[in-house]
C-alpha cells in the first residue's frame, strides 16, 4: 500500500467517524444523516452515469431506468424472500447490469441525440412495464421495503463505486473508452473494438445504477412507479448532476451529488424555484462553462500536493 | 359492439390524436432538419400555446380563431427569443452541449409555467358547443372534425410556404447545405429564426387543440404529446416535412389501437416501442432515403 492510499482511505475514514461522532454529540440528526445517505446513493447514480456519458461519450438520459431495475429486484428479494440486503443489493445490481446489456447492445449503435432518445425511451418501457408487473404492487406502488440503507452501507458503496470506476477509467479498458469519446471511427480504425468497450461501458455503469436503486428502495420503503422516483425527471436529475460537476470529472460529479442533494434540503422554502434555478444555471454552464463548474479539473491527490507545495514555497519566500 | 366497429371509432380517435402530434412533430421535423437539434423545449412551447389560449379566450374574452392566432403570434415570439438566447450562441459547440440546452430549455418553462399558471391543472373553456356526429355504427364529434380541419389547414399552409415562396426555397437551401447558402447570400440566422417561429406556430395550435378536446391543460401536458412527437418526427424521417405528417397520424392511430386492444396503461409505452424499432431497423424513417455515412 502506498502512502497515496493510505491518505485517501485515512481521509475517508476520517468522514465516517465525523459524521458519527457528530450523530453521538446530537449535532446530526438522524435527518441530516439520511440526506448523507442521499448524497452517497446520489454518487453512484452520478459517478456511474459519467462512465457512460462522460467517459465513454455515448448520451445516455434513460439511467433512472437501472435505478428501477436494481430498486424493485432488490426490494423484491428482501421482501417476499427475506434475502439478506447485500445480496440483494448484489442480485438487482447483476441484473440491472444484464438489463443494461440487453438494451446497450441494440442502442449503442445509435450515436448522439438518437441515442439519448433511445435511452429516454428505455427509461420509460422499463418504467412501464414496473407499473404493469403485479408482483412488485404495479400502480398501487411498492410499500413495506425494509429500512435497510444507513448512511455507513450507501457511504461504503460509494466508496467502492467511485474507486472501481476510478480504476477502470485509468485502466486501459477505460482508455479504449476514451479514445470512442474522442473520436469513435478513429479509435475503430487502431483496433479499439468499439461496440465491445461501448457495451461494456454502459453494462458497468447500468450494474453499478443498480446498487444504488437498491440502496434508494430500501431508503425510501416504497417505490411509485407513477411518481418522479424512477421516471424520465430522475434522470434528468441525475443528468443535471453530472454536467453541473463535469462529464468526464469524477471528483466533480461526487461533489455536485454531494452539493445537489443536500442544497434543496436547506432551501425547502423554496422548493418550486428549485427547478427554474436548476435549467437557468444548466443553460449557463453550457454557454459559458461546457466543462462544467469545476471546469474539467479534477481535486485528485497529485493536484493537492501540488497547490500545498505551492503554497508552502511561497511562504518561504517571505 | 364487434372489435372492427370499436377498431373503426379508434381509428377516428386516433386520425385526430394523430393530427396534433403531427401538428407538434413538423416542428422537431423542420428545426432538425435545419440546425440538426432536437428542440426538447418544443413540447413547452406547444404547453405555452395552450395557456396563452386559455388566457386569450378567459381574459381577454376572445372567440377561438383570434385567440389562436394571438397565442400562435405569441409562441412564435416565445420561440424566436429561445433560439436566440440558448441555441444560437451554441452553434458551433458539440451538439451532446446544445441537447442539454435544449433539456434546459425545457425545464425553465415548465417549472415557470408551473410558478406563473400553478401546478394544478385549468379546465379549458369551451370555445364552441359540443355535438356528437353519428356515421352509421361509429361516432364522430364537431371538436375532433375542428382539430382534424384545422391541422390540415395548417399543414396545407406550412406546404405552400415551405414550397412557393422564397422564405420555403431559403429554408430548404439551408436543410441541404448551410455553408452553401451562406455563400448564396441567405441570412441563416433569419431562416433559422422563422423556422423556430412557424413551428412554434403551430405547436402553440396544437396546444389549444388538445385543450379544448381534453377540457384541461396544466404545466406537464408537454412533456409527453411532446416526446411523442418527437417520436413521430423520426417516424416519417426526421427533417421530412410530409414524414412528420405520417409519423404523427400513424403515431395517434397506433396508440390508440393500443389503448382500445391491450391495455391502457401501455399508452406510453407504445411510442417509445414504435421509436425504438424504427430507430434499429429503418433509423431514416419511412419516408427517408438512406445516407451513407462520411468520415
Amino acid at each position: 500500500m502506498n502512502r497515496r492510499t493510505m491518505y485517501t482511505g485515512l481521509a475517508l475514514a476520517l468522514i465516517y467517524l465525523l459524521v458519527h461522532g457528530l450523530q453521538a454529540f446530537g449535532l446530526l440528526l438522524s435527518y441530516h444523516v439520511q440526506i448523507l445517505s442521499l448524497a452517497c446513493i446520489n454518487i453512484i447514480l452520478v459517478v456511474s452515469l459519467n462512465l457512460i456519458n462522460g467517459f465513454t461519450g455515448q448520451f445516455s438520459i434513460g439511467h433512472a431506468g437501472f435505478l428501477a431495475v436494481g430498486a424493485y429486484s432488490s426490494a423484491y428479494l428482501t421482501v417476499t424472500f427475506h434475502t439478506p440486503f447485500f445480496v440483494a443489493l448484489l442480485v438487482g445490481a447483476i441484473f440491472a447490469g444484464i438489463v443494461g446489456l440487453i438494451i446497450g447492445l441494440p442502442a449503442l449503435r445509435l450515436k448522439g441525440d438518437y441515442l439519448a432518445i433511445a435511452t429516454l425511451g428505455f427509461g420509460e418501457i422499463i418504467r412501464v412495464i414496473i407499473l404493469n408487473t403485479q408482483a412488485v404492487g404495479g400502480a398501487r406502488g411498492f410499500s413495506g421495503i425494509p429500512n435497510y440503507t444507513t448512511f455507513g452501507n450507501s457511504y461504503l458503496l460509494a466508496i467502492l463505486t467511485v474507486f472501481v470506476i476510478r480504476n477502470f477509467v485509468n485502466s486501459d479498458h477505460g482508455r479504449a473508452c476514451l479514445a470512442i469519446r474522442e473520436d469513435e471511427i478513429a479509435a475503430e480504425s487502431l483496433g479499439v473494438h468499439s461496440t465491445y468497450f461501448k457495451t461494456l461501458a454502459f453494462s458497468l455503469g447500468a450494474f453499478f445504477a443498480g446498487i444504488a436503486g437498491g440502496l434508494f428502495s430500501h431508503y425510501l420503503q416504497y417505490m411509485a412507479p407513477t411518481s418522479g422516483q424512477i421516471g424520465f425527471m430522475k434522470s434528468i436529475d441525475i443528468l443535471i448532476m453530472l454536467v453541473l460537476g463535469g462529464l468526464g470529472n469524477i471528483t466533480g460529479s461526487v461533489i455536485a451529488a454531494v452539493v445537489l442533494t443536500i442544497v434543496p434540503e436547506l432551501l425547502r422554502g423554496f422548493a418550486e424555484y428549485r427547478m427554474v434555478i436548476y435549467s437557468i444555471i444548466l443553460i449557463l454552464v453550457m454557454i459559458y462553462r461546457p466543462d462544467g463548474l469545476l471546469g474539467g479539473r479534477s481535486l485528485g491527490y497529485a493536484r493537492l500536493k501540488n497547490s500545498i507545495e505551492g503554497v508552502k514555497a511561497h511562504a518561504s519566500h517571505k | 359492439m364487434n372489435w372492427y366497429v370499436i377498431g373503426l371509432q379508434q381509428l377516428i380517435n386516433g386520425l385526430a390524436l394523430g393530427s396534433v402530434y403531427a401538428l407538434i412533430a413538423l416542428g422537431y421535423t423542420m428545426v432538425y432538419g435545419i440546425i440538426k437539434l432536437i428542440n426538447f423545449a418544443h413540447g413547452e412551447i406547444y404547453m405555452l400555446g395552450a395557456y396563452l389560449g386559455f388566457y386569450a379566450i378567459t381574459s381577454l374574452n376572445l372567440s377561438l380563431v383570434p385567440a389562436m392566432v394571438l397565442a400562435m403570434v405569441s409562441a412564435a415570439i416565445i420561440g424566436m427569443l429561445l433560439e436566440r438566447v440558448a441555441y444560437r450562441p451554441l452553434r458551433s459547440s458539440p451538439r451532446i452541449a446544445v441537447l442539454i440546452t435544449a433539456i434546459g430549455a425545457s425545464l425553465l418553462f415548465q417549472s415557470t409555467a408551473q410558478l406563473v399558471f400553478g401546478a394544478s391543472f385549468k379546465p379549458f373553456p369551451q370555445a364552441i358547443p359540443f355535438t356528437r356526429i353519428q356515421l352509421g355504427p361509429v361516432f364522430t364529434t364537431n371538436r375532433q372534425l375542428l382539430i382534424f380541419g384545422v391541422a390540415v389547414a395548417l399543414m396545407i399552409a406550412l406546404h405552400i410556404i415551405v414550397q412557393y415562396t422564397t422564405f420555403g426555397k431559403a429554408m430548404r437551401a439551408v436543410s441541404m447545405d448551410k455553408d452553401a447558402a451562406q455563400l448564396m447570400g441567405i441570412n441563416i440566422d433569419r431562416v433559422i429564426s422563422i423556422t423556430f417561429a412557424l413551428g412554434s406556430a403551430l405547436a402553440a395550435a396544437a396546444g389549444i387543440l388538445v385543450g379544448m378536446y381534453y377540457n384541461r391543460i396544466d404545466p406537464y401536458m408537454g412533456t409527453m404529446p411532446g416526446l411523442k412527437a418527437f417520436v413521430a418526427a423520426v417516424l416519417g424521417g426526421i427533417g421530412i416535412v410530409p414524414g412528420a405528417v405520417v409519423g404523427g397520424l400513424l403515431m395517434g392511430v397506433a396508440e390508440n389501437m393500443v389503448v382500445a386492444f391491450v391495455s391502457s396503461t401501455l399508452r406510453d409505452a407504445v411510442a417509445f416501442a414504435i421509436l425504438i424499432a424504427v430507430l434499429l431497423f429503418r433509423p431514416n424513417g419511412l419516408l427517408g432515403k438512406n445516407r451513407t455515412e462520411k468520415v
